[in-house]
């Protein structure tokens, strides 16, 4: 039998671990600032800085994942976001490892703020939890796709960028109903498999995450 | 609601200053339960003409259940509870006390923990301090006293913890340097105060301005309910009408008039004697830290334990 909430996401509205992202709002007793975005979330970081006074922006320091930019993008969000010290790393990955790096040897005063997409957002979450920073205390906004970062329960791969629900676990090929069950410690969403009784029936694959 | 509440007798009495004597509590029938560091027990006094409900942090070791410990301040303008526990409490004394509560538990995923005492705020941090040792966890004590002297368990702390312990002498011109002391601490710190109302207020605009996250940032103080003059209490379900006196907190007069009415740490801060308010003939006076801002505001809620009226009646949701 089909596992019925396939393609109705609403369903699962109630789940409490699904995060929710209040928006970029300023602490302006930070010693530093420490903000880690994309493409879509430097957007964000502008439209903060442009609501706190000059001493926020130099007291912070954008880690800017340029995925997908070109130089010309790039070095305009650089303009943009003066007199904040800008960062450019090539993937997320990489801005996660430079995130760590600076956490590494921070003290208290530091505020950690991440916008973007939501795996962006929860591999900032998941690097501060890491090094003792609360969950609650990571200023977030969402910005750009709704792409997901999915683990399958089964074979506990990860699979990325995922915009469909069902979809096929990258690692083990099993069909997953995408839910908004949420991992903050994995930063991603469960995913289950959807046909296990009778794997012939496939769903119809719809896009909820573009 | 109304706490499970068990006998005890008073084993010790120990002067420990001029102004701080410590009571040690053996369980008169059953063994005394678990409690984590930080806890409180709220003792029960019967006084001549009314029932005194007073918090003490319990002060010993948590892994030593075969007595509690509470250490009491005599307060000048006690509404009674501190000076009938310096007064009238002798070795053998039977009191009664609710259930250990912890509204004050040390952050378990901090990675250092910094607390800072004035005066007989030193108390929670007594059991505190024990769990953190036996956890291995990082922590560092600020103790501000009046002197020497004054000081509760100064050289006891000293001994067992040594360099850990930071004692100021306000005698000598000697204060918490909190601005300094939260500069420079790991990500990951946690702050926790405990004593008087202005230190506390003072400690949590310091770590505010210091940048530290609310998260981190831990307070608990016990206060007693501030008086005010009479006034009327309706209870909106069964259409009473109870009179509070001017040093009685609502939830008192309420309990002497047999209403049960809920309640756990009667000092504003856990949130379970929140009540509705149907209506005010008067303007409430908010004591409590719990409710926002905005609830204050709108006038609909009330803590009982705290929070009073200034005006003739209030009509409430019980």
């Amino acid at each position: 039998m089909l596992n019925r909430d396939v393609g109705t996401v609403d369903m699962f509205s109630g789940i409490k671990s699904r995060p929710i992202y209040p928006g970029l709002n300023p602490d302006p007793n930070a010693r530093s600032n420490l903000i880690v975005c994309d493409l879509g979330g430097a957007e964000a970081a502008v439209e903060l800085f442009a609501r706190t006074d000059g001493g926020f922006a130099e007291r912070a320091t954008v880690i800017l994942d340029t995925e997908g930019a070109s130089a010309d993008e790039v070095s305009a969000l650089r303009d943009r976001l003066k007199p904040a010290k800008v960062e450019a790393t090539a993937s997320l990955d990489a801005a996660i490892v430079r995130l760590r790096e600076i956490l590494g040897s921070a003290t208290m005063g530091l505020r950690l703020y991440a916008a973007g997409i939501e795996p962006l957002i929860g591999s900032v979450v998941q690097a501060g939890g890491d090094h003792f920073i609360d969950p609650l205390s990571v200023r977030t906004e969402h910005r750009g796709s709704l792409k997901r970062r999915v683990q399958c329960v089964h074979c506990k791969g990860f699979t990325e960028n995922v915009t469909t629900n069902p979809v096929t676990c990258s690692q083990c090929g099993l069909l997953l109903t995408v839910r908004d069950h949420y991992s903050r410690r994995l930063a991603a969403f469960q995913g289950v498999c959807v046909n296990a009784e009778v794997p012939s029936e496939r769903p119809e694959t719809k896009v909820e995450f573009q | 609601m109304t706490s499970f509440l068990r006998r005890v007798r008073v084993a010790e009495v120990e002067p420990v200053t001029s102004r701080i004597k410590r009571f040690r509590l053996v369980p008169v029938d059953s063994a005394f339960s678990d409690f984590s560091g930080g806890s409180h027990v709220t003792v029960c006094m019967q006084a001549p003409d009314r029932l005194i409900r007073n918090p003490y942090s319990l002060m010993g070791s948590p892994s030593d259940t075969s007595s509690y410990q509470i250490s009491v301040l005599k307060v000048d303008d006690s509404r009674g509870g501190s000076h009938f526990m310096h007064d009238q409490v002798k070795v053998g004394t039977e009191l009664e006390i609710s259930e250990p509560l912890n509204l004050f538990p040390p952050a378990k995923l901090a990675r250092k923990h910094i607390l800072v005492a004035g005066g007989i705020g030193i108390t929670p941090f007594m059991s505190m301090m024990s769990e953190l040792a036996a956890l291995g966890a990082d922590f560092e004590l600020h103790y501000g006293v009046r002197s020497f002297e004054d000081g509760a368990y100064c050289k006891l702390l000293e001994s067992r913890y040594g360099p850990r312990i930071h004692l100021y002498f306000q005698d000598k011109g000697q204060f918490v340097p909190l601005d300094q002391v939260l500069s420079k601490q790991p990500l990951g710190a946690h702050v926790y105060v405990c004593g008087p109302k202005p230190m506390i207020d003072w400690a949590l605009r310091t770590a505010a301005l210091a940048g530290w996250p609310d998260e981190n940032v831990h307070s608990e103080q016990f206060t007693a309910p501030p008086g005010g003059n009479p006034f009327t209490v309706k209870l909106a379900r069964s259409g009473r009408s109870i009179t509070v006196g001017g040093h009685q907190s609502i939830l008192e007069a309420l309990e002497q008039a047999g209403v049960d009415a809920p309640f756990l740490c009667r000092g504003g801060a856990c949130g379970q004697c929140e009540t509705g308010v149907t209506a005010c003939d008067g303007y409430i006076e908010h004591n409590d830290h719990y409710l926002s801002e905005a609830e204050k505001a709108s006038g609909k809620k009330i803590m009982i334990c705290m929070s009073r009226i200034s005006g003739d009646s209030i009509s409430l949701d019980l």
